[in-house]
């Protein structure tokens, strides 16, 4: 059991792929397609250094958000969830630093360690930042309707 | 792998950054959002935070607009960009996923008086679709991002922070060592020519496939040096494991003052055993072929020459490894003796060789246009390229059958033409993958083979020819 409500955390777990939205210098929001992992506690994605400019983002505005739409995404689940939160960029180390959440990262995607072996072919694409996100307000549509106002949940900080 | 890009603003190549994808245009951002099932709404909320909602969108690219029904309990600003997104995946169960694409559609909302519509006029658009544009390819335009990032966190720390490979690895990529099967094969064949005619002296045949050795070695890492100096490897946005060099300059993995710097030790260190069997087995001819060697080596990418730039590439490739690696090799051995035997040998090798060469050009030919690189494959038609392919493979065959039956190359060498069902398969997948650098991958590996099994059958020949001679000298096995 973690942070977020179970129906989302079921939704987090199941997610191939969700969409990471940020905030550009214009104010424009930015979404971009990514494996979703989490530990219970954050949220978190991993950008190679070959597609950065979503982590140039986030240095300067750190509000994001990560929905999950896609039905066929999440193994046929129809609702969906839209989590708001604060995101850090963790980049001491994106050679091998990202490599901590290989193995949540495996379970969707068994393919990338038989890439992570073959690194020399691919070098950049194994040069990584981690994206931490924590989550501070979750919406909700449990049948995926947007006729239907989603269900709000304040996370991580008293309601306003 | 999931991979998602960051840019849609076209910018001009420079030195170290590929091309980036293009932008997407507005009504094709507009028509490849019709095709997914639903959107996602984008905005950004009061609180500063992106919310994201799945809404079911009308297209209308003629008009570079989309309407959708307002979604509940969420207010939408209009004093803002909204986006629309479509993402798809198809999920590959033991896998991952697969089939990934997607697309964005910028503008401002304009919300129906009644509150219950709204639909965006649509100014910019932003995607990528891995069947249009190849994960390879489309990493190799975003190698300038990555560059620009390494530059910001090298800023931000007060230090150099770079890409890393592992030693081992790097060297692999740096110096393209799997490539030496190119040298060894010829100086084996020239040394195994050399002991049949009863030349053979161990110490500088180990010092010939050294020297050798260094020389590719050398001439492998010049050439990245003098094709990024010229642009034309940066201009390539479409390397593979066999074309378009090792990029580890263009990566960040090894700077460009050090390439140049490893570039010039495999000369001296080539240039240093070339000298030395120069004192211990010199001849005119051995000399003559150490310059010549070094020259076309060099001049192979280097100015003025240039050879590859002028479409003399194959022809420098086919000299220097076909007949003055072998023929070097040789002589190495005989003290300067030349004979018609292993000018003979090194002719199919030559041709083989070159063909690797000329195969490999055909996934760079865009790349090496922009950058001035004038290659076979860029100056002739794809239907000129294969047929240039077949003439070139049959000549190598029809030399190896004529060489036996006139008596210059052993019986057994005729296990050479073993490879053509290798070669049969390259000329066939040339025409389906021409304009696909990732299919014709397995295409250039095949190639490969066909120098090397051919070589290595070759070189079997001579042994053969060499173990007769010893245990039933009475035994010819050359025809007359």
């Amino acid at each position: 059991m973690g942070i977020l409500p179970e129906r989302v955390e079921a939704l987090l777990d199941a997610a191939l792929v969700g969409e990471l939205s940020v905030v550009d210098a214009t104010g424009r929001p930015v979404t971009y397609p990514l494996i979703p992992l989490y530990d219970g506690e954050r949220v978190y994605l991993t950008s190679s250094t070959l597609f950065s400019r979503k982590l140039e983002h986030i240095k300067a505005n750190p509000k994001v958000s990560v929905s999950l739409t896609d039905p066929i995404a999440v193994g046929g689940r129809t609702d969906r969830a839209t989590i708001q939160g604060d995101a850090r960029v963790i980049d001491e180390d994106p050679h091998g630093g990202w490599e901590r959440l290989l193995p949540i990262w495996e379970k969707k995607e068994p393919s990338i360690v038989f890439f992570l072996k073959q690194r020399v072919a691919l070098p950049l694409f194994f040069e990584r930042s981690l994206i931490e996100i924590t989550p501070r307000r979750v919406l909700y549509w449990a049948d995926g309707d947007a006729a239907t106002a989603p269900q709000a949940t304040d996370v991580g900080r008293e309601a306003a | 792998m999931a991979g998602s890009s960051s840019t849609a603003t076209p910018v001009p190549a420079a030195r170290g950054t590929a091309a980036r994808t293009p932008a997407v245009a507005v009504r094709d951002g507009l028509e490849k959002l019709a095709t997914y099932p639903y959107a996602i709404l984008t905005f950004v909320d009061t609180d500063g935070y992106p919310v994201s909602v799945a809404v079911n969108a009308t297209v209308d690219p003629g008009a570079a607009s989309a309407s959708f029904a307002a979604p509940a309990g969420l207010s939408i600003p209009t004093d803002a960009d909204i986006s629309l997104t479509g993402s798809h995946i198809r999920p590959q169960p033991g896998y991952g996923y697969d089939e990934r694409r997607h697309v964005t559609v910028w503008g401002p909302a304009i919300v129906s008086p009644d509150g219950r519509s709204v639909s965006i006029a649509a100014a910019r658009a932003w995607g990528w679709d891995e069947a249009e544009v190849p994960f390879f390819e489309y990493s190799e335009r975003s190698v300038g991002q990555s560059r620009k990032y390494f530059d910001a966190l090298s800023l931000e720390r007060g230090t150099p922070v770079k890409p890393r490979l592992s030693f081992g690895w790097l060297v692999l990529r740096t110096t393209r060592l799997p490539f030496l099967s190119a040298t060894i094969v010829p100086v084996l064949l020239g040394i195994l020519i050399a002991a049949r005619h009863g030349a053979f002296d161990l110490l500088t045949a180990v010092l010939t496939v050294i020297g050798a050795s260094f020389v590719q070695l050398a001439i492998n890492v010049s050439n990245d040096v003098f094709d990024t100096a010229q642009g034309a490897d940066d201009a390539n946005v479409t390397p593979t494991k066999y074309s378009g060099g090792s990029r580890v300059i263009q990566y960040g993995l090894v700077s460009f003052r050090r390439m140049a710097g490893l570039a010039a030790g495999f000369y001296l260190a080539a240039g240093a055993i070339g000298i030395l069997l120069l004192v211990l087995r010199g001849s005119p001819a051995l000399l003559a072929i150490g310059v010549v060697g070094f020259i076309v080596g060099l001049g192979y990418t280097a100015p003025p020459l240039k050879f590859v730039y002028r479409g003399l590439g194959e022809l420098a490739v086919a000299v220097g490894f076909g007949p003055l690696m072998l023929l070097g090799a040789y002589v190495v051995q005989t003290g300067g003796v030349l004979t018609w035997e292993p000018v003979i040998a090194s002719l199919p090798i030559a041709l083989l060789v070159a063909l690797i060469l000329y195969v490999n050009e055909i996934p760079d030919r865009r790349g090496d246009a922009r950058a001035g690189k004038r290659t076979l494959p860029v100056r002739l038609s794809k239907s000129a390229v294969i047929a240039g392919y077949r003439l070139a493979a049959i000549g190598a065959y029809v030399i190896v059958v004529v060489g036996v039956v006139i008596g210059l190359l052993p019986i057994p060498a005729l296990l050479a033409l073993l490879t053509i069902p290798l070669a049969l398969q390259v000329s066939r997948g040339l025409e389906p993958n021409y304009d696909n650098p990732y299919g014709l991958m397995s295409i250039m590996a095949v190639n490969i083979n066909v120098h090397l099994y051919a070589g290595l059958l070759l070189l079997l020949a001579y042994v053969v020819v060499l173990i007769a001679g010893a245990v039933a000298p009475s035994v010819d096995l050359f025809v007359g």
